[in-house]
Parts: C-alpha cells; structure tokens; sequence
C-alpha cells in the first residue's frame, strides 16, 4: 500500500515502510544528514535531519521517522533550520578549524553542511578536546578524534557491513571517545583493515594513511576500474593525480560490491607504480632465436631486462661462465607466448598430456578458469589441474 | 488442577494471617528498619545492641526487620511492643542507645540521645469489602497523627516498615496476591485493563501517561512473546521512591508485573535495577524465588494457561538508562544510549518486540487498585491526577524522609506541616521537583497543587518524585551549576545537542559564578536551552535545561546581581565573595589563625585579625570557628 504525503508543499507518494528521509530524497527533496548512511541502519543521533511535522509535538528525525499517511511534513522550518545550525554550531565548537589542510576538504558533508547553512567556526574559550592526532600504528587507517563527531558511522559499517565489530564508543557525554576494541589498537582489537570505516567516515577523523598529503579530491581524477586481485570483480575508483594513483576510493554505485572494499583492493595499489612491477614479458636469452634477439636488441624492440642486468651485473652467472643465455630479454606477448606454445608442444610430442600440472588462480573471474580447464583438459590433454583457492 | 493452585495459595494465606497476628501478639515484639537508610544509620549494629541487651534483660522476643518507614531523619529506628505496653516506636537507636531506649520503655528511664517518634498504630483502612494495611503513628500524649504522618496517605508505601520484606508469608497476611488471584480467576485482560484506565492511574516515572493506555496499546500489538518491563533505574539526586519500595515491598512490584503481563499478554520480564541498590535487587531475587516455589510466577500460573517468569537485570550506573529506549538498548547488553520513537515499545521495544515499561511505583499500585478498586482509587488525589504522589522529600527541611501524600496536596502543606519548614528558622527560597530535568519554584508558588498538570503549568515537573528543598543560603546559580553539571556528567553523548550544549551551558554557569559574567550570558543561556530542547533526542537532552530555565525566570535578579554587582546574595560563589574581621567582635583570640590552611590570617594575640584576601581560600573555616561571630562573608569582595 504506498502512502500518500506532503514534503514542503509536493503531494508525495512513497513506498509503506519508507521514512520522510527516503521519501524527500526519492523526490528531489534534500534533507541534510551527517550520521545517516543508506546502507546502514539509521539512529537518529546527529540530527541534522530534523523536520517539522504538522501536529507532531516536536521536531522528528526524518531518518528513522516512517512517512504517514496525509502527513505534512516541513522540511525547512524555521525551527527546524535553527536546529540544523544550532547542531552546527555545536559540533564546531569542538572542532578544528584548519580546511586549509584537512584531507577531506572538498569531499566533507559537516564542510559543506556548514557552508549551506552558513555557520561560522565559533571563537570560545571553553573546552575542546585535544586528542592525540594518528595514534594507532594502523599502516592504512589514520585517526584524529579532534575531527570526529561521532556519528558512528565507522562503527556500524565495522558492526553491519564488515561483521568486525571493532569500533564502538566509550565513555559518555562530552567525553565520548571513538575506541577500538576496548580502546585498543586496530591490529589487536581484530581490524583487517578493509578501510570501510574510512570510507563512511563524513569527515577527517579517519583517513586513508597512505594517501595523505598526495591529493585532495579537487586535484585527482576517478577512474571507475575493476579491482585486479580476484575474480569477484569488486569496483572501484582509483584516484588519479597527475597520472599516479594516489587512492582507491569505493565507489556507491558499484553493482557488485557497493561500498565495500577489502584490504587488498582499497589499500594494494601500490604496486601499480612500482618499480619492481613486471610490464612485460621476460624470456631466458637462451629460449630465443640466436639472430633475431640479436637485431631485435639492436633495434631497440627488446632489451635486456632492468632485473636481469642488476642480477648479473658483470658477475659470473650460474653455469660459471658471464653468460647471456642466462639473462632475461623483455620481449613482445606474440614473441613470448610462441616460446611457451612451442614448448607446450614439444613436451607433448614427447611425454604425452601427463607430463603436465596446471595451478589455476583464485584472481582469475570464473570466465577465465573455465577456459583455462578447457584449454588444460582439450589441448594439453591431462586433468591435472587444481585451483590455488584449494591450497 | 485450577483448584490445586488456588487452594495452595489459599492454605498459605491463611497459615501466613495465622502467624502474622501471632508476631503481633507476641509477649515481646520489636521492629527494626533495615533499608538502606536504616543500615547506613548503624541499624545492623542497632540489633546485634538490642540482642544483647535482651540477654541482659533476659527477655525473649520476636524480631521482625522491615523496610523503610520513611522517616530517613530518624534513622535508625525501632518499634517495641510488650504485652500490655503501648507500641512505641523510637528514632535514633544508635548501638549505644539501645540501653537507654530499652530503660525508657520499661523502666520509665529519660532519654537523652534517642527519641520518641510516637506510638504506632496497625491501621487497616476499608475500601468496600476489602483492607488496606498501613502504619499510623500517633503522639503519645495526645493520640493524634504526628505533624509528619498527619497529612500522609500511604498506599503504595503501605507496607514499607510494616512487613518483613523477606517474607512472603507477610506479603500474604496483608493481602498480597489477592489482586493477582482476582485477576486470573474472574478476569479478561481487557477488563483488567478497562478497570486500569478507569482508576486514572498516571505513569509514576514522571512522564504522567494513562497507564492502562499503555497497556492497551502493547496488547493490541499482534507480535509475541511480548515483555514487561519495570523502570528500576532512580538515577535522579536524592531521589530513593522506588528504592524504599523495592526494599521494603518486593512482591507489590512484581505482583503488578505479572498482573501486566497477563493485560497485555507477555510472557517474559524484567526488572531493570540500578547495581547501586544492592539490597532492593537482594529482595527481589529472594522475592522472585518464594513467588515462583507457591507458583505465582512460571508456567501456569495458579493452574491458568498463563504463563510468565521475570529476571532481574542489573544497570550499570548510567542515568541515562532510566529513559526508557536506553534502558531496552541496556537490558540487549548495548551501549545505554536511547534510541529515536517511533517505533514506541508497545510496537518495537526491547529485542525489537512489543514491550510495557513502567515505573517501580506504576506497578506497586496496580494489585491495589485492582483488589481495592478503580472507584476507591479515583476517590483519591485529584480529578486529572487520582491516587497519591510518592516524594523523597531532603535539602533543607527539618523532616527529610519518604513520603506519600493525596495528590492535590500543596507544596506548602509538603515542606511545612509534612516536611515540618526549614530549618534553623531560615527563609524558604525554592524548592526543586522532577531533579536535574524539572525546575524549581519561589516561594510565590508554594500554594500550587502538586499533581502532574497544576506542577507543569507552574514550570516545573512531577518527575519521578525527588524533591529538594532550597533555603535562603542557598545561592539558585550554583544550584543551576548543580543539574547541569550532572547533566553533563550524564549525559550519554550520543547527539551534540546534548553532549555539546550542555557543557556549553555550564561553561556559561560557570563564568558566571567565577563573576564573568555578562548580561548577554543570560541571552545565551536561553539559546543554548533552546537549542538542547528542541535538538535533543531523548527526554534527557530535552529536558536537561530545565532547571536553568527556571531559575532564570523565577531568580532573574540572582543572575544580574551575580553579573553586574559580581556579587552573590547567599554569599556561596568563592569567587565574589571575601571573609573579612569585624573589628569590633574580634577579641584576638587567634582560634581563627591557628585553623587557617593558607595562613591567611595575621594578628597579635588580643588585637583584631586580618584576613588576607589574596591568600584566603574561602574554605569558611574561621567562621565556623570563631566563637564570637566575628567573621563575616561579603560579597561582592
């Protein structure tokens, strides 16, 4: 039975179950929020979204309020309004004020929610807390609790989506502290350090460690890419600046994984721009024609790989001779893949399909291992082949 | 089977009258109140004194330890009865008093530490066919109610200090259980809860809500199993109602729970209590296992297909979780934070299930309305507040105790006849109801009724029934300072409205004691205040401005005295005021120099001192020990 209501004057129609929240926002109709999340279960704390409802007896939080029938909901009363800045206020008079060099600035919903509703950072000379800023050794997670407002965001993405349970809140009223754990480090109250919290967070209170100082939101471009580490096909965006990837961040819409990241995919980019990366394919000298290694080299279409040279390095090799039949030749994929079809084929000539073992990998998507089972059991002829995921 | 249940309970009613007026006759009887505050008072030390000055005497007598009576001031306190002597009960029974008590009621001896507090009568009011037992305490000489007693009604606290708490035998001489029996063997849960909603009974926690509303809404939630659950958690400063009762009374509150229960159709409950009240939760463990030996709680209650069995769940000493939602959040072993309503419990309460949850007092007087009856209890208090208002009466007045009066009663005839005035001759200023979340009247109010809706239209609150006397020493910023700092301290931090504004609101408190104030300061008091209420997510953060509120419209002039004058009319900030000789009382005796901390005080032997105001600490020694009153406080310094 959908419900029929009226947000700031628009006749409404809303799915039953639906809050005022989900039924503005369905409509084009913005409600502030900071500690709301659609993917997480709403607890009305932060109050930003408050509303007026005709003949309710005080404001109501349209996160966690069910849209009525012949409701008439207000969403920018003056009273309302007030409240909204009056929570502003508040949470700024315990708030840092540097923007100028937070990581977030840019991409902060208490930072944009204070510039909509025009609040100024408010002088005082009462008590703001002074945590210590990044005080857990996390190689990934970075905290300032002076930047937390304590929507709990991070602590229901751990609770709900990650089934980690490491962050909760301790102590009470002004002393409230985000711990984790009972006020631990990361690594020993049981976090995995899948980044999630980091990426609920609406403000600067937890960061992307690796990222910081290489890039704020205005100056990095998001490529929306497939995560390369397994064959779930999480996506994500990787923040690009000036051609480097400074950050993996989750991208909401992401069909299979929405926000969620793990360790590997929003934290193991680096070895994008490593210099150990391997490029391309490296054959032993030795597997290629004596001639044309010698013309491709001298063409500049192969070289001798950087790995190769560091490891020799005008030492003697293995076989006790400075031999270049021992150095790897960065070479063309065509090049490459005949050395290995060529050998394929040999040993089956000569030993049969038997002769060999194939390891399929848990990075490949379900697509690939198919065809590599096919590929294993059609051509080489053996049904020797395992997956690493069995390991 | 049906016969069976009932009869066993009717064989052990009547076995417990049996030895109920036994104990009453016996030769020699005595009575010692053991609640809280009598223990804290030596009562413990009391009776080991009076069994040996039994000894002494060679006397054998039945002692009988109760709850409390609610005459905290007296603590501690005995009853004696010998056969052929009136029943006399004594205030201030320390261990060495036993003696002289003892000399009194037998040999005629004088007292001279202990007091005659009056002579106490068994009363047993009628209501149709039934009986209400209670104590009466008349004065010896005149056989007429003590002052305190006087205007008293006791209904929900009928049974503290007459009853052996431990007992369920004595529960049941008094008629304990007959309500329940009545319940389950001639009534549907609808008429149990037409009769709720006849009775007019009001929710005790404060709150004022039609407890038999409630009920209805949590039995029309088609969802099971359903809970009830009773509000244990009197967080509120000076504030002991549901203490005395839990101590004294175990069994009225889970009788009404189960009554409940079977209204709304539960299965299970809970009593959520505060780990401070050790010996309330004591009670009711042995309470709760004595109900279900004579099968008054588990399956098949009395032989009916109604089943229900409850479990005591102790808080961890936040304030906050005596609001209700916090409190459901605590009892699923969360973080006692509230959560937002809708969903109300009666929908969506604890384990996200239809859920009841009221007061320690709500449920004490439901077996009594329903074994009395709706009329009788309509009969009493007021039109829109029927029944009795429970007060833990302290600050500044002379009887500070326990105390349950009609509604309707005033806050004069409370703190004057009941409460006996203030004392040491001093002017009342103020007296604060609903503690840190209601507000405070003047003297210009001290006529108004005391029932839910007369309190509020005056600006303060009923509250769950702490109610603290003010008199003219005491400075009403400070007393501001006073909730808010235990706001603060309480606050459970989940909003910022809450968890910021009211440290914000101390912070303007404090600069205004600390005299740096400023008249704009009053100004944004109110807007911090309104900000918090109309912010705020539960009644805590709502509410918490309250007092502050109050004082700045009733003491206004205290504010701008404190701010222009940087003075303070009670002489109770340390920072505006200063102690200084009056020369011509000082006779030099140097008493106030050689207890002076911070050697503030110079002066030869016979010759006026001085006080150093940049050394003194304010700590008021020297007033104190000045036999000449030659120190005065002024202020502004």
């Amino acid at each position: 039975m959908p419900i029929h209501l009226t947000i700031d004057d628009v006749p409404i129609t809303a799915p039953a179950g639906a809050t005022i929240l989900e039924a503005a926002r369905a409509n084009g109709i913005p409600i502030p929020t900071l500690c709301h999340h659609p993917d997480l279960k709403n607890v009305g704390a932060c109050r930003m979204c408050v509303v007026s409802v005709k003949g309710a007896r005080a404001l109501q939080t349209a996160c966690t309020t069910p849209a009525g029938e012949g409701m008439v909901v207000n969403t920018m009363s003056a009273e309302a309004v007030e409240t909204r800045k009056f929570v502003l206020e508040m949470l700024l008079t315990d708030h840092p004020n540097d923007c100028m060099t937070c990581e977030v600035n840019g991409d902060c919903e208490l930072q944009d929610l204070v510039y909509d509703y025009g609040v100024r950072w408010p002088e005082h000379a009462g008590k703001r807390h002074e945590w210590e800023i990044d005080p857990d050794p996390n190689p990934f997670i970075f905290i300032d609790r002076n930047k937390c407002i304590l929507c709990s965001r991070c602590i229901r993405a751990c609770q709900e989506r990650q089934n980690r349970d490491v962050w909760s809140f301790a102590f009470r009223g002004f002393e409230t502290k985000l711990v984790a754990g009972a006020d631990q480090l990361l690594l020993d109250a049981g976090c995995e350090s899948c980044g999630q919290c980091v990426a609920y967070c609406p403000v600067g209170a937890l960061v992307d460690k690796m990222s910081m100082g290489k890039g704020r939101v205005s100056q990095v471009q998001k490529v929306r890419t497939t995560c390369a580490y397994c064959g779930v096909g999480c996506n994500f965006d990787l923040n690009v600046r000036d051609g480097k990837v400074i950050r993996v961040t989750s991208a909401e819409d992401a069909p299979v994984n929405g926000m969620a990241l793990c360790v590997k995919g929003r934290y193991g980019y680096d070895y994008v721009h490593h210099r150990q990366r391997l490029t391309q394919p490296l054959v032993r000298a030795k597997w290629l024609d004596a001639e044309t290694q010698a013309a491709r080299l001298a063409s500049g279409e192969w070289r001798l790989a950087d790995q190769a040279t560091k490891r020799l390095g005008g030492r003697v090799g293995s076989n006790g001779h400075q031999s270049p039949n021992d150095s790897f030749i960065a070479v063309d994929w065509d090049t490459a893949l005949d050395v290995v079809a060529g050998k394929f084929a040999q040993e089956k000539a000569a030993h049969g399909g038997d002769a060999f073992a194939v390891l399929a990998s848990a990075k490949c998507t379900n697509e690939e291992n198919f065809l590599f089972a096919k590929f294993t059991r059609q051509l080489l002829a053996t049904n020797s082949i395992d997956h690493c995921a069995r390991l | 089977m049906e016969l069976t249940a009932i009869a066993r309970l009717a064989a052990a009613r009547t076995q417990a009258r049996q030895r109920y007026s036994q104990t009453q006759a016996a030769d020699l009887f005595i009575t010692i109140g053991m609640g809280t505050c009598g223990a804290a008072a030596g009562a413990a030390e009391s009776l080991e004194a009076i069994e040996r000055e039994l000894a002494k005497r060679r006397l054998a007598a039945t002692i009988k330890q109760v709850g409390c009576v609610g005459m905290c001031s007296f603590e501690p306190m005995i009853e004696i009865q010998a056969a052929g002597r009136p029943r006399v009960n004594y205030g201030a029974v320390t261990s060495r008093n036993v003696a002289e008590v003892f000399g009194h009621y037998f040999d005629g001896g004088k007292l001279r530490r202990a007091v005659v507090v009056g002579e106490a009568i068994p009363t047993i009011t009628t209501a149709h066919e039934h009986e209400l037992h209670s104590l009466s305490f008349v004065a010896p000489e005149t056989q007429e109610r003590i002052p305190f007693q006087a205007k008293q009604l006791r209904v929900v606290l009928s049974n503290c200090g007459l009853i052996d708490p431990e007992s369920i035998e004595e529960y049941l001489a008094v008629d304990g259980y007959a309500a329940l029996e009545r319940v389950l063997t001639t009534m549907t849960p609808e008429q149990v809860i037409a009769e709720m909603k006849e009775s007019g009974l009001r929710g005790r926690g404060g709150g004022g809500f039609l407890t038999g509303l409630k009920w209805e809404l949590a039995r029309k939630t088609q969802h099971w199993p359903k809970y009830v659950i009773c509000n244990a958690d009197e967080g509120d400063p000076g504030a002991f109602m549901d203490r005395s009762v839990l101590e004294g009374d175990p069994h009225s509150v889970i009788e009404g729970m189960i009554i409940a229960a079977y209204a709304i159709g539960a299965e299970y409950g809970y009593i959520y209590c505060r780990a401070e009240y050790p010996l309330a939760i004591r009670h009711l463990h042995m309470a709760l296992a004595q109900a279900r030996a004579l099968g008054l709680l588990g399956q098949n209650i009395l032989g009916t297909d109604f089943s229900f069995d409850l479990v005591v769940k102790e808080g961890a000493g936040a304030f906050v979780c005596g609001e209700e939602t916090a409190l459901m959040a605590s009892i699923q072993g969360e973080r006692g934070q509230p959560w937002p309503r809708p969903p109300y419990p009666a929908v969506a309460g604890v384990w996200g299930q239809p859920s009841n949850v009221n007061n320690v007092k709500s449920y004490a007087y439901t077996p009594r309305i329903l074994r009395l009856g709706a009329a009788w209890f309509r009969g009493l208090g007021t039109l829109g507040s029927p029944g009795t208002a429970v007060f833990a009466l302290t600050g500044q007045v002379q009887n500070t105790g326990l105390i349950e009066v009609p509604m309707g009663v005033t806050l004069r005839e409370i703190i004057y006849d009941v409460g006996g005035g203030i004392p040491f001759g001093k002017q009342f200023k103020a007296v604060q109801t609903g503690g840190p979340l209601g507000g405070c009247l003047p003297a210009a109010y001290l006529d108004t009724p005391v029932d839910f809706d007369s309190l509020r239209a005056a600006g303060a609150v009923m509250g769950s029934g702490g109610m603290i006397v003010a008199d003219q020493d005491t400075c009403m910023v400070e007393f501001a300072k006073y909730f808010m700092q235990f706001v603060v301290d309480e606050s459970c931090g989940k909003c910022p409205p809450c968890r910021i504004g009211s440290l914000r609101m101390l912070e303007v408190l404090e600069r205004i004691t600390a005299g740096e104030g400023t008249l704009e300061d009053l100004d944004e008091l109110n807007r911090l205040a309104g900000g918090m209420e109309a912010g705020s997510l539960c009644g805590l953060g709502q509410l918490a401005p309250s007092p502050v509120r109050s004082v700045l419209r009733h003491f206004q002039e205290e504010f701008r005295t404190h701010i222009l004058d940087r003075a303070c009319p009670a002489r109770k900030c340390k920072a505006l005021i200063s102690f200084v000789v009056i020369p011509e009382l000082c006779t030099g005796c140097m008493v106030c120099a050689r207890n002076c901390a911070s050697n503030a005080i110079t002066g030869e032997k016979l010759q006026v001192h001085h006080i150093d105001p940049d050394l003194c600490e304010r700590c008021g020694l020297c007033a104190e020990v000045c036999k000449f009153n030659a120190i005065e406080i002024v202020s502004p310094r």
